[in-house]
């Protein structure tokens, strides 16, 4: 089994992957492939199965809504790739996205 | 006897009783890293002068009267913990810069320990591989490694290659399908991935959430009950993370098997075992049966399927938690003109073949029109494999398993199709899945002098009879041999 290169393409777009055109066919072969491989599940009667979503066997926790942290906007800025206004500035800067 | 053959347990001895200080051991790791690690490349950041403060500071605080589970005793992290000032980088150019700016949960526990970070260890890249042959910052070499490269396993291959050349006396690693335990087997070394929610995911970068769990490799279930202990506990900030008491694992390494019933599920009998691999299940058998237990044939019918489940439910969670890195908040940016051109060519500039590859079959799966047939589907086959194991644990204690199909093999072999990589992940995918405790215990050698391990799974929170089961195959195979070389030079000093 192999992917169309259409597939391919539509995938890597919901993945916000460039994929270049010359690697389409030897990736969608692949991704094909493994596909096929783990097609083997259909081989399972799963009628009346719940779905389980975690290996974590028990309620999920809640906590109080309530502000635990904060202040610490050097820390989280400390790997930013760019920031904004100026070099030193409070935001993450990103290129325009409204005109 | 050199202070880098020493066991975790034995160094601590030595250093409680004044034999050496923390300085003097961390010293002459440092100083088999500086022999060896060209060789081997078992880390991605070796941590020299940090070490060797806090190994200064270690004895200053035994001098002032002060001890710790773990003072002193040079250990390395997987760069896969996020250390607070220090370089943590997933084996991925994504994070060739990251230096997080706190520590994770795990990490912060071993320092409160007293532990010394000697080096951040190689990694396959967001801990995606079974040979750390997919780190951005090249392979590990196996320290049993003779006339040619072998791969030392993996996710954590630079964690069980650092501690079996030497370098450390224990490490820290993490287990979504197998990362803890093959390495561990195929480095001659104790593995354990204890139960999904003991040890917390806070700070570790995460793969694949509901199959993420840290845990450590040394050279005896003594020193890997030692450091669980140190890494096990719970925490609030991580949702996943199990509120009960930590057990002391290191008083069950003594317990014996007398009675227990241990299991051989049948349907790991694979086609094509080699000979010296299902020998050496035989004789564990014998061993524990010799020891007390009583050995019980029993059936984990969902087994065949456990890999194909798990390479639809790990990429999908791969694909939704690597989400974050679009080149924004931190690591990698590859400018754009627009914001999707960022985002596309920053992912695609930083992460490697295998990371993209499983991001596009999660994405794939997840996505609409496939979602039900692929990624539901899987769900509901991973609760079979569930029902399975507890199936089991209501006729024994624990079971005894192969660790993987085959010994170490050479770098660049299992190359060509993604998935004969995956094939590796055969014996230990199953209880990733089901997130109970699996340990891997160095049993013995093949044909070739390479260590094979064998697997003790055990029940949701017993890691103690997981130890004491472990304990005793150890002691019978009384596996003591280490390598003797890293490709050609002589290890030791």
């Amino acid at each position: 089994m192999s992917l169309e290169p259409d597939a391919i393409r539509r995938v890597a777009k919901l993945a916000r992957l460039h994929v270049p055109a010359e690697h389409e066919a030897a990736l969608a072969s692949e991704l094909g492939g493994i596909l096929g491989w783990i097609e083997q599940l259909d081989a399972v009667d799963v009628t009346g199965i719940d779905p389980l979503t975690g290996a974590a066997q028990m309620a999920l926790r809640l906590r109080p809504d309530v502000v635990t942290d904060g202040g610490i906007t050097p820390a989280v800025l400390s790997n930013a790739p760019d920031r904004g206004p100026g070099p030193d500035g409070p935001y993450y800067a990103v290129p325009k996205v409204v005109e | 006897m050199t202070l880098t053959d020493l066991t975790l347990t034995a160094a601590r001895d030595g250093l409680r009783a004044r034999t050496f200080t923390s300085a003097e051991l961390v010293a002459a790791h440092l100083q088999q890293i500086e022999a060896h690690e060209p060789a081997t490349h078992a880390f991605i950041t070796v941590t020299a002068e940090g070490a060797m403060q806090q190994a200064h500071a270690a004895d200053a605080a035994r001098a002032a009267g002060q001890d710790g589970p773990l003072l002193g005793l040079p250990l390395a992290i997987k760069d896969l913990f996020c250390t607070l000032g220090v370089r943590t980088t997933a084996g991925s150019r994504m994070l060739e810069h990251f230096v997080p700016p706190y520590e994770s949960t795990v990490t912060a526990q071993l320092l409160r320990d007293g532990a010394v970070f000697i080096g951040k260890a190689n990694l396959d890249e967001f801990a995606m591989g079974s040979s750390t042959m997919t780190s951005a910052y090249g392979p590990t070499t196996n320290p049993w490694s003779r006339d040619r490269p072998l791969v030392p396993g993996g996710s954590s291959g630079g964690s069980a290659a650092a501690v079996a050349a030497g370098m450390a006396m224990g490490a820290t690693a993490t287990d979504t399908g197998g990362s803890i335990r093959q390495p561990a087997s195929f480095c001659g070394l104790v593995g354990m991935k204890p139960t999904y929610g003991r040890c917390s995911r806070y700070g570790i970068v995460a793969f694949a959430s509901s199959l993420d769990q840290a845990g450590p490799i040394a050279r005896t279930v003594a020193d890997t009950a030692v450091l669980m202990t140190s890494m096990s506990g719970f925490d609030p900030r991580d949702s996943t993370s199990a509120d009960r008491p930590v057990p002391d694992f290191t008083a069950a390494c003594g317990r014996g098997v007398q009675g227990l019933r241990i299991g051989v599920p049948r349907e790991y009998r694979a086609d094509g075992m080699p000979s010296a691999i299902e020998a050496l299940w035989r004789q564990g058998l014998d061993w524990l049966r010799d020891a007390g237990a009583t050995i019980v044939d029993v059936s984990l019918p969902h087994t065949q399927y456990g890999l194909a489940t798990y390479y639809i439910v790990a990429p999908a969670e791969a694909s939704s938690n690597l989400a974050r890195y679009d080149g924004v908040r931190y690591g990698l940016r590859v400018p754009g003109n627009d914001l999707t051109t960022l985002y596309e060519q920053t992912r695609a500039a930083g992460f490697g073949a295998e990371v993209q590859r499983r991001i596009l079959i999660g994405t794939y799966v997840l996505s609409a029109g496939y979602y039900d047939a692929y990624y539901l589907r899987a769900q509901k086959v991973r609760a079979l494999i569930l029902k399975d194991f507890m199936n089991v644990f209501g006729q024994v204690d624990a079971l005894l398993t192969p660790t993987t199909p085959s010994a170490a093999f050479a770098q660049g072999e299992n190359m060509a199709d993604p998935i004969t990589m995956y094939l590796n992940d055969v014996f230990t995918v199953p209880a990733s899945l089901a997130g109970v405790p699996a340990l891997s215990v160095p049993a013995g050698l093949d044909a070739g002098g390479l260590p094979l391990g064998l697997q003790i799974v055990g029940r949701p929170f017993d890691e103690e009879t997981v130890f004491a089961v472990g304990a005793v195959i150890e002691r019978a195979a009384q596996f003591d041999t280490r390598p003797s070389h890293v490709l050609g030079g002589a290890l030791g000093t």
